[in-house]
Protein backbone atom coordinates (compact mmCIF):
# COMPACT_ATOMS: atom_id res chain seq x y z
CA UNK A 1 0.00 0.00 0.00
CA UNK A 2 1.54 3.50 -0.68
CA UNK A 3 -0.04 6.88 0.52
CA UNK A 4 -0.86 9.22 -3.00
CA UNK A 5 0.76 12.77 -1.54
CA UNK A 6 -0.49 15.34 -3.71
CA UNK A 7 1.79 18.70 -3.59
CA UNK A 8 -1.21 20.95 -4.22
CA UNK A 9 -2.47 22.79 -0.90
CA UNK A 10 -5.87 23.16 -2.01
CA UNK A 11 -8.41 21.05 -3.43
CA UNK A 12 -11.70 22.96 -4.91
CA UNK A 13 -13.51 23.61 -8.06
CA UNK A 14 -10.81 24.61 -11.19
CA UNK A 15 -11.15 28.49 -12.34
CA UNK A 16 -10.81 27.16 -16.05
CA UNK A 17 -13.21 24.13 -16.28
CA UNK A 18 -14.51 24.66 -13.20
CA UNK A 19 -13.93 20.30 -12.46
CA UNK A 20 -13.17 19.76 -8.62
CA UNK A 21 -9.67 18.27 -8.28
CA UNK A 22 -5.99 19.51 -6.30
CA UNK A 23 -5.51 22.79 -7.84
CA UNK A 24 -2.02 24.46 -8.48
CA UNK A 25 -1.31 27.21 -6.58
CA UNK A 26 0.57 29.51 -9.10
CA UNK A 27 1.46 33.00 -9.57
CA UNK A 28 1.19 34.58 -13.08
CA UNK A 29 2.40 38.35 -12.37
CA UNK A 30 1.59 37.79 -8.94
CA UNK A 31 -1.90 37.33 -9.27
CA UNK A 32 -2.52 33.80 -7.77
CA UNK A 33 -4.58 31.32 -10.46
CA UNK A 34 -6.07 28.25 -9.42
CA UNK A 35 -6.11 25.73 -12.05
CA UNK A 36 -6.16 21.86 -12.06
CA UNK A 37 -3.20 20.70 -13.15
CA UNK A 38 -5.06 19.89 -16.84
CA UNK A 39 -5.62 23.06 -17.12
CA UNK A 40 -2.43 24.98 -16.21
CA UNK A 41 -0.58 22.25 -19.18
CA UNK A 42 -3.60 23.79 -21.18
CA UNK A 43 -2.55 27.01 -20.65
CA UNK A 44 1.05 26.91 -20.86
CA UNK A 45 0.27 25.05 -24.29
CA UNK A 46 -2.29 27.31 -25.72
CA UNK A 47 0.11 30.46 -24.82
CA UNK A 48 2.88 28.63 -27.30
CA UNK A 49 0.32 27.65 -29.96
CA UNK A 50 -1.31 30.85 -29.58
CA UNK A 51 -1.01 31.85 -33.40
CA UNK A 52 -1.57 28.08 -34.43
CA UNK A 53 -5.29 28.03 -32.50
CA UNK A 54 -6.23 31.41 -33.29
CA UNK A 55 -5.07 30.71 -37.52
CA UNK A 56 -7.55 27.90 -36.89
CA UNK A 57 -10.04 29.33 -35.89
CA UNK A 58 -10.01 32.24 -38.15
CA UNK A 59 -9.84 29.54 -40.83
CA UNK A 60 -12.91 27.85 -39.63
CA UNK A 61 -15.09 30.63 -39.01
CA UNK A 62 -14.12 31.71 -43.21
CA UNK A 63 -14.87 28.42 -44.26
CA UNK A 64 -17.90 28.28 -42.41
CA UNK A 65 -19.02 32.25 -43.83
CA UNK A 66 -18.70 30.84 -47.05
CA UNK A 67 -21.08 27.29 -46.50
CA UNK A 68 -23.34 29.65 -45.25
CA UNK A 69 -23.25 32.19 -48.23
CA UNK A 70 -23.50 28.53 -50.35
CA UNK A 71 -26.43 26.89 -48.66
CA UNK A 72 -28.17 30.34 -48.82
CA UNK A 73 -27.52 30.95 -52.43
CA UNK A 74 -28.76 27.27 -53.36
CA UNK A 75 -31.96 27.95 -52.47
CA UNK A 76 -32.45 31.43 -54.24
CA UNK A 77 -34.22 29.89 -57.41
CA UNK A 78 -35.90 32.92 -58.19
CA UNK A 79 -36.31 36.55 -57.03
CA UNK A 80 -39.80 37.67 -55.16
CA UNK A 81 -40.50 40.49 -57.62
CA UNK A 82 -40.45 38.04 -59.97
CA UNK A 83 -42.94 35.21 -58.19
CA UNK A 84 -45.00 38.53 -57.61
CA UNK A 85 -45.76 39.54 -61.27
CA UNK A 86 -48.83 37.19 -61.65
CA UNK A 87 -50.24 39.45 -58.92
CA UNK A 88 -52.45 42.44 -59.84
CA UNK A 89 -51.13 45.77 -59.72
CA UNK A 90 -52.46 47.72 -57.10
CA UNK A 91 -54.28 50.56 -57.75
CA UNK A 92 -53.57 54.25 -57.01
CA UNK A 93 -54.50 54.41 -53.22
CA UNK A 94 -56.59 57.39 -51.88
CA UNK A 95 -54.30 57.88 -48.83
CA UNK A 96 -54.21 61.47 -47.47
CA UNK A 97 -53.88 63.43 -44.23
CA UNK A 98 -56.99 63.30 -42.12
CA UNK A 99 -55.61 65.10 -38.97
CA UNK A 100 -52.81 67.12 -37.78
CA UNK A 101 -51.85 66.36 -34.11
CA UNK A 102 -50.03 70.07 -32.69
CA UNK A 103 -49.01 70.21 -29.06
CA UNK A 104 -45.73 69.02 -28.94
CA UNK A 105 -43.22 71.94 -28.64
CA UNK A 106 -40.16 70.35 -29.71
CA UNK A 107 -39.35 67.37 -31.93
CA UNK A 108 -41.94 64.38 -31.96
CA UNK A 109 -39.61 60.99 -31.36
CA UNK A 110 -42.01 58.59 -31.04
CA UNK A 111 -45.34 57.60 -31.56
CA UNK A 112 -47.44 54.29 -30.78
CA UNK A 113 -51.13 53.35 -30.99
CA UNK A 114 -53.38 51.92 -28.04
CA UNK A 115 -55.27 48.55 -28.33
CA UNK A 116 -58.20 50.17 -28.64
CA UNK A 117 -57.49 51.55 -31.53
CA UNK A 118 -58.63 55.00 -31.22
CA UNK A 119 -55.89 56.60 -28.60
CA UNK A 120 -52.07 57.31 -29.37
CA UNK A 121 -49.28 58.24 -27.44
CA UNK A 122 -46.12 59.97 -28.74
CA UNK A 123 -43.12 61.63 -26.81
CA UNK A 124 -40.93 64.70 -27.50
CA UNK A 125 -37.74 66.28 -27.07
CA UNK A 126 -39.70 68.67 -25.11
CA UNK A 127 -39.62 66.02 -22.40
CA UNK A 128 -43.60 65.62 -22.69
CA UNK A 129 -45.50 62.65 -23.38
CA UNK A 130 -49.19 63.50 -24.38
CA UNK A 131 -51.75 60.67 -25.20
CA UNK A 132 -54.08 61.90 -27.56
CA UNK A 133 -57.61 61.05 -28.59
CA UNK A 134 -57.10 60.26 -32.76
CA UNK A 135 -61.12 60.62 -33.76
CA UNK A 136 -61.07 64.12 -31.64
CA UNK A 137 -57.81 65.52 -31.22
CA UNK A 138 -58.37 66.16 -27.76
CA UNK A 139 -55.28 65.46 -25.70
CA UNK A 140 -56.51 62.92 -22.92
CA UNK A 141 -53.33 63.63 -20.62
CA UNK A 142 -49.99 65.07 -20.36
CA UNK A 143 -46.77 63.41 -18.61
CA UNK A 144 -43.90 65.61 -18.02
CA UNK A 145 -40.82 62.95 -17.99
CA UNK A 146 -37.47 62.59 -19.41
CA UNK A 147 -38.75 60.27 -21.84
CA UNK A 148 -37.49 60.22 -25.53
CA UNK A 149 -38.56 56.80 -26.88
CA UNK A 150 -41.07 54.79 -25.93
CA UNK A 151 -43.89 52.08 -27.11
CA UNK A 152 -47.10 51.18 -25.90
CA UNK A 153 -47.01 52.66 -22.44
CA UNK A 154 -43.39 51.92 -21.43
CA UNK A 155 -41.11 55.63 -21.82
CA UNK A 156 -36.97 55.54 -22.43
CA UNK A 157 -34.90 58.10 -21.38
CA UNK A 158 -31.44 59.11 -21.70
CA UNK A 159 -30.94 58.31 -18.23
CA UNK A 160 -30.23 54.84 -19.50
CA UNK A 161 -33.43 53.49 -17.85
CA UNK A 162 -37.14 52.58 -19.21
CA UNK A 163 -39.91 53.18 -17.21
CA UNK A 164 -43.73 52.12 -16.91
CA UNK A 165 -46.68 54.47 -16.55
CA UNK A 166 -49.93 53.08 -16.09
CA UNK A 167 -52.22 55.09 -18.25
CA UNK A 168 -55.82 54.79 -16.91
CA UNK A 169 -59.28 56.67 -17.88
CA UNK A 170 -59.53 58.69 -14.89
CA UNK A 171 -58.10 62.22 -15.83
CA UNK A 172 -57.21 62.92 -11.54
CA UNK A 173 -54.76 60.91 -11.22
CA UNK A 174 -51.41 61.96 -10.99
CA UNK A 175 -49.69 59.65 -13.67
CA UNK A 176 -46.15 60.93 -13.26
CA UNK A 177 -46.16 59.81 -9.88
CA UNK A 178 -46.52 56.14 -10.64
CA UNK A 179 -44.16 56.05 -12.92
CA UNK A 180 -41.80 52.71 -11.69
CA UNK A 181 -38.07 52.08 -13.34
CA UNK A 182 -38.04 48.45 -14.88
CA UNK A 183 -34.83 48.93 -16.82
CA UNK A 184 -31.30 49.85 -16.47
CA UNK A 185 -28.69 49.83 -19.11
CA UNK A 186 -24.75 51.00 -19.44
CA UNK A 187 -25.91 53.70 -22.45
CA UNK A 188 -29.15 54.79 -23.30
CA UNK A 189 -32.39 53.23 -23.93
CA UNK A 190 -33.49 52.97 -27.68
CA UNK A 191 -36.24 50.89 -27.63
CA UNK A 192 -38.97 48.76 -25.78
CA UNK A 193 -42.14 46.60 -26.35
CA UNK A 194 -44.23 44.52 -24.35
CA UNK A 195 -44.49 40.99 -24.47
CA UNK A 196 -47.13 39.32 -25.10
CA UNK A 197 -48.32 38.64 -21.57
CA UNK A 198 -47.72 42.20 -20.95
CA UNK A 199 -45.41 41.08 -17.75
CA UNK A 200 -42.31 41.72 -19.48
CA UNK A 201 -40.67 44.07 -20.94
CA UNK A 202 -38.19 43.83 -23.67
CA UNK A 203 -35.45 46.65 -24.36
CA UNK A 204 -32.97 47.55 -26.54
CA UNK A 205 -30.06 49.78 -25.58
CA UNK A 206 -26.86 52.07 -27.04
CA UNK A 207 -24.56 49.47 -24.94
CA UNK A 208 -24.97 47.22 -27.91
CA UNK A 209 -27.47 44.49 -26.10
CA UNK A 210 -31.22 43.79 -25.98
CA UNK A 211 -32.45 42.97 -22.26
CA UNK A 212 -35.59 40.84 -21.03
CA UNK A 213 -37.11 42.30 -17.46
CA UNK A 214 -39.35 41.40 -15.49
CA UNK A 215 -42.16 44.43 -14.93
CA UNK A 216 -43.21 43.76 -11.41
CA UNK A 217 -39.78 43.22 -10.28
CA UNK A 218 -37.50 44.61 -12.18
CA UNK A 219 -35.61 41.91 -12.60
CA UNK A 220 -33.04 41.17 -15.60
CA UNK A 221 -34.44 37.94 -17.00
CA UNK A 222 -32.72 37.28 -20.01
CA UNK A 223 -29.88 39.52 -21.97
CA UNK A 224 -29.11 38.86 -25.50
CA UNK A 225 -25.36 39.24 -26.67
CA UNK A 226 -24.22 39.44 -30.40
CA UNK A 227 -24.21 43.29 -32.06
CA UNK A 228 -21.11 44.87 -32.24
CA UNK A 229 -22.60 48.30 -31.66
CA UNK A 230 -25.81 50.47 -30.67
CA UNK A 231 -29.01 48.64 -31.19
CA UNK A 232 -31.94 51.14 -32.14
CA UNK A 233 -34.79 49.02 -32.58
CA UNK A 234 -36.54 46.22 -31.92
CA UNK A 235 -39.56 44.13 -32.80
CA UNK A 236 -41.60 41.41 -31.24
CA UNK A 237 -42.98 38.56 -33.76
CA UNK A 238 -46.26 38.67 -33.84
CA UNK A 239 -47.60 35.22 -33.01
CA UNK A 240 -49.28 34.59 -29.80
CA UNK A 241 -46.75 31.62 -28.58
CA UNK A 242 -43.91 33.89 -29.98
CA UNK A 243 -40.66 33.57 -28.41
CA UNK A 244 -38.41 35.44 -31.12
CA UNK A 245 -37.57 39.21 -31.88
CA UNK A 246 -35.90 40.88 -34.64
CA UNK A 247 -32.98 43.64 -33.74
CA UNK A 248 -31.39 46.09 -36.01
CA UNK A 249 -28.22 48.26 -35.36
CA UNK A 250 -25.21 50.20 -36.19
CA UNK A 251 -23.50 47.13 -36.87
CA UNK A 252 -25.67 47.27 -39.95
CA UNK A 253 -26.71 44.34 -38.99
CA UNK A 254 -30.23 42.84 -38.01
CA UNK A 255 -30.40 39.62 -36.18
CA UNK A 256 -33.34 37.06 -34.52
CA UNK A 257 -33.41 36.18 -31.12
CA UNK A 258 -34.91 33.40 -29.48
CA UNK A 259 -36.08 34.72 -25.93
CA UNK A 260 -35.91 31.80 -23.73
CA UNK A 261 -32.45 30.74 -24.27
CA UNK A 262 -31.00 34.34 -24.92
CA UNK A 263 -29.45 32.37 -28.44
CA UNK A 264 -28.99 34.49 -31.47
CA UNK A 265 -30.85 32.13 -34.00
CA UNK A 266 -29.94 34.18 -37.25
CA UNK A 267 -28.46 37.14 -38.47
CA UNK A 268 -28.56 39.34 -41.87
CA UNK A 269 -26.23 41.83 -43.19
CA UNK A 270 -26.86 43.69 -46.32
CA UNK A 271 -27.55 46.62 -45.57
CA UNK A 272 -24.87 49.25 -46.26
CA UNK A 273 -25.44 51.34 -42.99
CA UNK A 274 -27.06 52.01 -39.49
CA UNK A 275 -30.59 49.80 -39.30
CA UNK A 276 -32.85 52.47 -38.12
CA UNK A 277 -35.89 50.08 -37.78
CA UNK A 278 -37.38 46.85 -37.54
CA UNK A 279 -40.23 45.65 -38.26
CA UNK A 280 -42.12 42.16 -38.64
CA UNK A 281 -44.59 41.15 -41.53
CA UNK A 282 -47.78 40.46 -40.09
CA UNK A 283 -47.84 36.71 -40.62
CA UNK A 284 -44.82 36.65 -38.21
CA UNK A 285 -42.03 34.79 -41.89
CA UNK A 286 -40.32 37.86 -42.59
CA UNK A 287 -39.39 41.15 -41.31
CA UNK A 288 -38.34 44.71 -43.16
CA UNK A 289 -35.80 47.03 -42.02
CA UNK A 290 -35.12 50.67 -42.71
CA UNK A 291 -31.50 51.93 -42.84
CA UNK A 292 -29.39 54.68 -43.38
CA UNK A 293 -27.99 53.85 -46.23
CA UNK A 294 -31.80 55.27 -47.92
CA UNK A 295 -32.87 51.58 -48.61
CA UNK A 296 -35.18 49.88 -47.07
CA UNK A 297 -34.98 45.49 -47.26
CA UNK A 298 -37.08 42.59 -46.65
CA UNK A 299 -36.35 39.45 -45.16
CA UNK A 300 -37.70 36.69 -45.18
CA UNK A 301 -37.18 33.95 -41.87
CA UNK A 302 -37.29 30.81 -43.06
CA UNK A 303 -35.88 31.31 -46.61
CA UNK A 304 -33.11 32.66 -44.48
CA UNK A 305 -32.09 35.58 -46.66
CA UNK A 306 -33.15 39.53 -48.35
CA UNK A 307 -35.77 38.83 -50.57
CA UNK A 308 -36.16 42.80 -51.85
CA UNK A 309 -34.66 46.01 -52.00
CA UNK A 310 -37.14 48.94 -51.61
CA UNK A 311 -34.82 52.26 -53.44
CA UNK A 312 -34.65 54.26 -56.01
CA UNK A 313 -32.31 56.62 -57.72
CA UNK A 314 -34.03 59.74 -56.01
CA UNK A 315 -34.05 58.28 -52.68
CA UNK A 316 -31.37 59.51 -51.33
CA UNK A 317 -32.34 60.18 -47.96
CA UNK A 318 -32.03 57.70 -44.73
CA UNK A 319 -35.34 55.88 -43.46
CA UNK A 320 -36.08 56.14 -40.03
CA UNK A 321 -39.02 54.12 -39.35
CA UNK A 322 -41.14 51.32 -41.46
CA UNK A 323 -44.58 49.70 -40.62
CA UNK A 324 -46.63 47.36 -42.85
CA UNK A 325 -50.21 47.85 -43.71
CA UNK A 326 -52.92 45.02 -41.71
CA UNK A 327 -52.32 42.56 -44.92
CA UNK A 328 -48.62 43.26 -44.87
CA UNK A 329 -48.78 44.08 -48.77
CA UNK A 330 -48.04 47.73 -48.39
CA UNK A 331 -44.92 49.10 -46.27
CA UNK A 332 -45.05 52.53 -44.84
CA UNK A 333 -41.60 54.07 -44.84
CA UNK A 334 -40.98 57.65 -43.20
CA UNK A 335 -37.52 59.26 -44.30
CA UNK A 336 -35.23 61.52 -43.25
CA UNK A 337 -36.57 63.91 -46.48
CA UNK A 338 -39.56 64.61 -44.58
CA UNK A 339 -41.63 62.18 -46.84
CA UNK A 340 -43.23 58.59 -46.38
CA UNK A 341 -42.76 56.29 -49.35
CA UNK A 342 -45.38 53.56 -49.85
CA UNK A 343 -43.82 50.23 -51.53
CA UNK A 344 -45.66 47.71 -52.98
CA UNK A 345 -44.18 44.86 -50.67
CA UNK A 346 -44.54 42.24 -53.16
CA UNK A 347 -43.53 44.25 -56.52
CA UNK A 348 -40.75 45.93 -55.24
CA UNK A 349 -42.39 49.01 -56.44
CA UNK A 350 -43.20 52.63 -54.94
CA UNK A 351 -47.10 53.46 -54.83
CA UNK A 352 -47.39 55.88 -53.64
CA UNK A 353 -45.15 59.16 -52.23
CA UNK A 354 -46.93 60.92 -48.91
CA UNK A 355 -46.02 64.85 -48.79
CA UNK A 356 -47.12 66.96 -45.43
CA UNK A 357 -44.27 67.13 -42.88
CA UNK A 358 -41.99 70.02 -42.85
CA UNK A 359 -39.63 68.26 -41.40
CA UNK A 360 -37.92 64.57 -41.00
CA UNK A 361 -40.48 61.53 -40.32
CA UNK A 362 -39.24 60.05 -37.19
CA UNK A 363 -41.86 57.23 -37.21
CA UNK A 364 -44.52 56.02 -38.72
CA UNK A 365 -46.81 53.60 -37.25
CA UNK A 366 -50.51 51.86 -38.86
CA UNK A 367 -53.06 51.73 -35.94
CA UNK A 368 -53.87 47.83 -34.64
CA UNK A 369 -56.93 47.94 -36.50
CA UNK A 370 -55.35 49.07 -39.93
CA UNK A 371 -57.54 51.90 -40.97
CA UNK A 372 -55.25 54.68 -40.14
CA UNK A 373 -51.24 55.44 -40.41
CA UNK A 374 -49.61 58.19 -37.48
CA UNK A 375 -46.94 59.88 -38.64
CA UNK A 376 -44.67 61.57 -36.12
CA UNK A 377 -42.03 64.22 -37.48
CA UNK A 378 -39.54 66.27 -36.25
CA UNK A 379 -41.73 69.32 -37.23
CA UNK A 380 -43.20 69.07 -33.98
CA UNK A 381 -46.56 67.46 -35.24
CA UNK A 382 -48.33 64.01 -35.90
CA UNK A 383 -50.12 63.27 -39.02
CA UNK A 384 -52.87 61.07 -39.00
CA UNK A 385 -53.48 59.55 -42.52
CA UNK A 386 -56.19 57.31 -44.17
CA UNK B 1 -5.03 38.79 -21.19
CA UNK B 2 -5.99 39.61 -24.65
CA UNK B 3 -4.71 36.93 -26.18
CA UNK B 4 -7.61 34.60 -24.81
CA UNK B 5 -10.14 37.35 -25.28
CA UNK B 6 -9.30 36.89 -28.87
CA UNK B 7 -9.65 33.03 -28.69
CA UNK B 8 -12.31 33.61 -26.94
CA UNK B 9 -14.23 35.62 -29.12
CA UNK B 10 -12.86 33.65 -32.28
CA UNK B 11 -14.42 30.54 -30.93
CA UNK B 12 -17.64 32.08 -29.77
CA UNK B 13 -18.01 33.30 -33.54
CA UNK B 14 -17.49 29.81 -34.78
CA UNK B 15 -19.87 28.65 -32.95
CA UNK B 16 -22.47 31.36 -33.16
CA UNK B 17 -21.59 30.45 -37.49
CA UNK B 18 -21.89 26.66 -37.00
CA UNK B 19 -25.64 26.96 -35.35
CA UNK B 20 -26.57 29.60 -38.27
CA UNK B 21 -25.12 26.78 -40.86
CA UNK B 22 -26.94 24.31 -39.63
CA UNK B 23 -30.40 25.92 -39.52
CA UNK B 24 -33.49 24.31 -42.18
CA UNK B 25 -34.18 26.48 -44.89
CA UNK B 26 -36.38 26.52 -47.95
CA UNK B 27 -36.53 27.58 -51.17
CA UNK B 28 -37.20 31.62 -51.95
CA UNK B 29 -40.02 30.54 -54.52
CA UNK B 30 -42.19 28.42 -51.77
CA UNK B 31 -41.48 31.30 -49.41
CA UNK B 32 -42.80 33.90 -51.87
CA UNK B 33 -45.45 32.00 -52.92
CA UNK B 34 -46.68 31.66 -48.74
CA UNK B 35 -45.96 35.99 -48.46
CA UNK B 36 -48.02 35.79 -51.39
CA UNK B 37 -50.70 34.03 -50.66
CA UNK B 38 -51.11 35.82 -47.33
CA UNK B 39 -51.28 39.02 -48.95
CA UNK B 40 -54.06 37.86 -50.56
CA UNK B 41 -55.90 36.31 -48.20
CA UNK B 42 -55.97 39.47 -45.67
CA UNK B 43 -56.03 42.23 -48.88
CA UNK B 44 -59.96 42.68 -48.75
CA UNK B 45 -59.63 43.63 -44.66
CA UNK B 46 -56.61 46.26 -45.68
CA UNK B 47 -58.75 49.16 -45.05
CA UNK B 48 -55.16 51.60 -46.11
CA UNK B 49 -55.31 48.92 -49.21
CA UNK B 50 -58.81 48.61 -50.33
CA UNK B 51 -60.14 51.82 -49.08
CA UNK B 52 -63.14 52.33 -46.63
CA UNK B 53 -66.26 53.92 -47.43
CA UNK B 54 -66.36 57.76 -45.60
CA UNK B 55 -69.48 56.75 -43.50
CA UNK B 56 -67.22 53.79 -42.00
CA UNK B 57 -64.38 55.56 -41.30
CA UNK B 58 -63.69 57.66 -38.54
CA UNK B 59 -60.87 59.79 -39.84
CA UNK B 60 -62.89 60.88 -43.22
CA UNK B 61 -64.50 63.96 -42.56
CA UNK B 62 -68.49 63.29 -43.11
CA UNK B 63 -70.47 66.04 -44.33
CA UNK B 64 -72.19 67.81 -41.59
CA UNK B 65 -76.02 66.75 -41.14
CA UNK B 66 -78.22 69.47 -41.03
CA UNK B 67 -81.38 69.64 -39.11
CA UNK B 68 -84.35 70.81 -40.88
Amino acid sequence: MCDQTFMAATFGPCDSCGKASPLMNIYIKSEAINYCSFCVEMMACQQLQKGETLQSLKKESDSLKKKLEEERGKLNDVELHQVAEKVEVLSSLSIKTRRVLKGHGNKVLCVDWCKDKRRLVSSSQDGKAIVWDAFTLNKVSEISLSVFYFDSNAQNGLDNKCSVVPLSLDKNENLAAKKKSVAMHTNYVSGCTFTNSDMQLLTSSGDGTCALWDVESGQLLQSFHGHTADVLSLDLAPSETGNTFVSGGCDMKANVWDMRSGQNIQSFESHESDINCVRYYPSGDAFASASDDATCRFYDLRADREVAVYQKDSVIFGASSVDFSLSGRLLFAGYNDYTINVWDVLKGTRVSILFGHENRVSRVRVSPDGTALCSASWDNTLRIWA
Amino acid sequence: MSTNNNIAQARKLVEQLRIEAGIERIKVSKAAADLMSYCDQHARSDPLLVGVPTSENPFKDKKPCIIL
